[in-house]
């Protein structure tokens, strides 16, 4: 699984004191923390005064923020700096946490395919990756990094994780959101009308597809197309593109590809939520069909399609506007089985082999990334709410 | 004498309910004179509401008008029966807010919360006729001024949840008449307001059926309030209808005794201090549960009696 497999640590090893490329470990190693701001002696003092330094600071300018009346957006992307430096430290922690490191899973690989590692080896690994420093200095390192828009090196795949990830987290947007565009097209339509038409056979019928949709796990639905795919009509299902475009470069054809292979995984992906979403909306509907003011708009001489559309409908979405950040995380979570399922180059394969490994700083980055996202995604929805329900512009 | 503008002829409305076919209304007639206000009384579930939502056609599943017909007869154009009209003819939907309109009971949750009040008004008159938005929107403001509402600039763009009660109830109320409808339907308009405020829409709704001379189909259950606003009173009870007469006669010499129980439970009919007569009580062991056809009176009452009471009623 460790694609930094015994060859490719030997040829590192050696060039450990020469100045590598951008962004790799051993060039920070040599200048960036060791002129730093904290001195290595005392280093528990340095990191309680630069502590201290930044809460107070934190503490003004929360101060500061809270005086100026900021427009809600903005107010609420500020709100997000805590948060997000919060779960930094969470996932720092959680994946730093479980005894061993890259250099223990990698020396392991090494013992066991025979190769000797001495002590000073293992030393001077340790020292490349950052990994004899103070933790403390360790999750700096890689905030501090990650905040300017470098990521890091990623020690399984010897590459700067900036390199590593665009492509892949650029796969894994494009799955999740038009899964999440497919669960809507699919699900508001036929919800409002099994909501419509209750207890007609057509409700009947959409309930219980909903049911077998709800209850099929994705990677079981991504073999099942896999199995049809391969044994009914002779094609191969997976990956993203067909073999003769997956390295070419973009064109028209290429894109047209992606489009074609895209539909599998969005459909797989996506058909849990479609399920869900077309239920909840079905009973929200009908919740709201009930109430008093669609039988005013009603007795107004309001059209039927024109009731449904313009007053339920509405409010019946609230309730998914409001979690669409939240659907953001199930999906990703969904996306991350069926890609390894579908051999799709996402970003899910790779982030569950960096925590395999321990490999910090591209595991890190990468859920990083995604609470970025779903912190955006909750920000959108709220944006959107009170865009739909006026009673929510208060605050 | 004009025709009226509504005529109900025994109209029957069920409910299929979990545990059975339940009757809401059964052999229900009366008319509706134009130009007048027609009071609906009944104690609460005696069909009042069922009735009014027949003349507009709202009655929704489980609920079905099983028979009768409901004709109603426009100022210009022919008369037609409400009952027959299918699902989507387009004189349903001229009837609906057009000619026939209602102000409903609870003014909270009667209006959109998540659309502004001039938006809700003006979309009455767009629905029936061919105006622009703004032009819509203009409208809608000079009726919102007309039944009290002030500031309107501003309050256009106001979302019910701004505004009081009695607010709500004078914008439904506006809803309601920005079409001039031939008939303004009122489902206990003011049993969910507060006494003061009660007395206003009451007065508002009175004064504005003077001017725009509408006819006004006025539910409610308390007879003190029939006497304020009412020209005809017609009495129902557990689906049927008791009594028919004019405000005076049904007030002043109630024929039914089921009519007189509702009389001497009105508050300030009894001296202070005094308990309140029960219908129960009043009734006595008159039998006012089983149906009786509805007879018409040498004065032009009409009331459903037993026989041996209705010979002593046509004598006296
Ligand atoms: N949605 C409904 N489901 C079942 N029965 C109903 C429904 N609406 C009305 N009914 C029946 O119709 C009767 C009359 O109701 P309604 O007209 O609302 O009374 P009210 O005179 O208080 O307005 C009720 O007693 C009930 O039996
Ligand atoms: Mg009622």
């Amino acid at each position: 699984m460790l694609r930094a497999s015994a060859p490719g640590l030997e040829r590192k090893v050696p060039d450990m004191d020469k100045p590598t490329d951008r962004g790799g470990p051993p060039a920070d190693d040599a200048d960036g923390l060791s002129a730093g701001p904290v001195e290595n002696a005392e280093p528990r003092r340095g990191i309680a005064r630069l502590l201290r330094a930044t809460l107070a600071r934190g503490r003004l300018l929360c101060a500061a923020i809270a005086r100026i009346r900021l427009p809600y957006a903005v107010r609420r992307m500020l709100g997000m700096i805590p948060t997000l430096a919060f779960i930094s430290i969470i996932i720092f922690v959680v994946i730093q946490l479980p005894p061993g490191d890259i250099v223990t899973s990698t020396l392991d690989r090494l013992q066991a395919s025979g190769v000797e590692v001495s002590e000073e080896q293992v030393q001077n690994l340790r020292a490349q990756y950052n990994l004899d420093k103070h933790p403390a200095l360790q999750y700096l390192h890689w905030i501090g990094g990650f905040v300017v828009g470098d990521m890091g090196y990623s020690y399984m795949f010897a590459r700067p994780v900036n390199e590593l990830i665009w492509e892949r987290l650029g796969y894994t947007l494009l799955i999740t959101i038009s899964a999440m565009l497919f669960t809507w097209a699919v699900a508001v339509p036929l919800g409002i009308y099994s909501a419509v038409r209750q207890y007609s056979i057509t409700d009947y019928t959409l309930t219980a597809i909903a049911l077998v949709g709800l209850a099929t796990p994705p990677f079981l639905l991504a073999l099942v197309f896999l199995y049809v795919g391969f044994e009914v009509f002779g094609i191969p299902i997976g990956g993203l593109f067909s073999p003769e475009y997956r390295e070419a470069p973009w064109s028209m054809e290429r894109l047209g590809d992606l489009l074609t292979h895209l539909w599998i995984p969005m459909v797989v992906v996506g058909l849990g939520s479609t399920a869900v979403t077309m239920r909840i909306l079905r009973a929200n509907l009908l919740d709201e069909l009930k109430k008093p003011y669609v039988v005013t708009a009603r007795a107004k001489g309001v059209r039927p399609a024109r009731l449904v559309l313009k007053y339920p409908f509405r409010i019946a979405i609230n309730p998914f506007i409001s979690t669409l950040g939240l659907q953001l995380p199930a999906l990703v979570s969904g996306e991350a089985i069926v890609s390894i399922v579908l051999n799709l180059p996402t970003t899910g394969k790779m982030l569950l082999d960096a925590l395999l490994a321990q490999d910090m700083y591209l595991a890190g980055s990468v859920v990083m990334l995604l609470a970025i996202l779903i912190l955006l995604g909750l920000l959108l929805s709220d944006l959107m709410l009170a865009w739909i329900d006026p009673r929510i512009r208060y605050e | 004498m004009t025709a009226p503008v509504l005529a109900i002829r025994d109209l029957a409305v069920e409910f299929k309910t979990d545990t059975g076919v339940t009757p809401a209304l059964s052999g229900v007639s009366f008319d509706v004179p134009r130009g007048q206000v027609t009071a609906i009384v009944g104690e609460s579930g005696s069909g009042k509401s069922v009735t009014a939502n027949c003349v507009m056609r709202l009655v929704q599943p489980p609920g079905r008008i099983t028979g009768g017909s409901i004709r109603f007869a426009p100022d210009a154009g022919d008369a037609f029966d409400v009952v027959k009209l299918a699902d989507r003819d387009p004189r349903l939907y001229d009837l609906r807010g057009g000619h026939i309109s209602m102000v409903f009971q609870e003014p909270m949750t009667a209006l959109s919360p998540v659309h502004d009040i001039g938006g809700q008004v003006a979309e009455a008159i767009l629905c029936h006729r061919d105006i622009g938005k703004e032009a819509a929107r203009a409208e809608a403001a000079q009726m919102l001024e007309r039944v009290g509402l002030d500031d309107m600039e501003r309050r256009m763009g106001m979302y019910p949840f701004e505004f009081s009660g009695g607010m709500r109830q004078r914008v439904v109320i506006a809803m309601a008449l920005v079409c001039h409808p031939e008939v303004l339907i009122c489902d206990e308009p003011t049993t969910a307001l507060d006494v003061t405020i009660q007395a206003e829409i009451l007065t508002l709704i009175r004064s504005l059926q003077h001017e725009l001379g509408n006819s006004v189909i006025f539910i409610t259950h308390d007879l003190g309030v029939v006497a304020q606003i009412a020209d005809h009173v017609v009495v129902m009870y557990q689906g049927r209808v008791l009594e028919i007469g004019t405000v005076r006669q049904v007030l002043k010499q109630p024929l039914h005794p089921y009519t007189r129980g509702l009389l001497q439970a009105i508050p300030g009919v009894v001296p202070p201090g005094e308990r309140l007569a029960t219908i129960a009580s009043v009734v006595g062991d008159a039998d006012i549960e089983t149906p009786h056809p509805l007879v018409a009176l040498a004065d032009g009452r009409q009331v459903s009696l037993p026989p041996a009471q209705l010979r002593r009623v046509a004598r006296s």
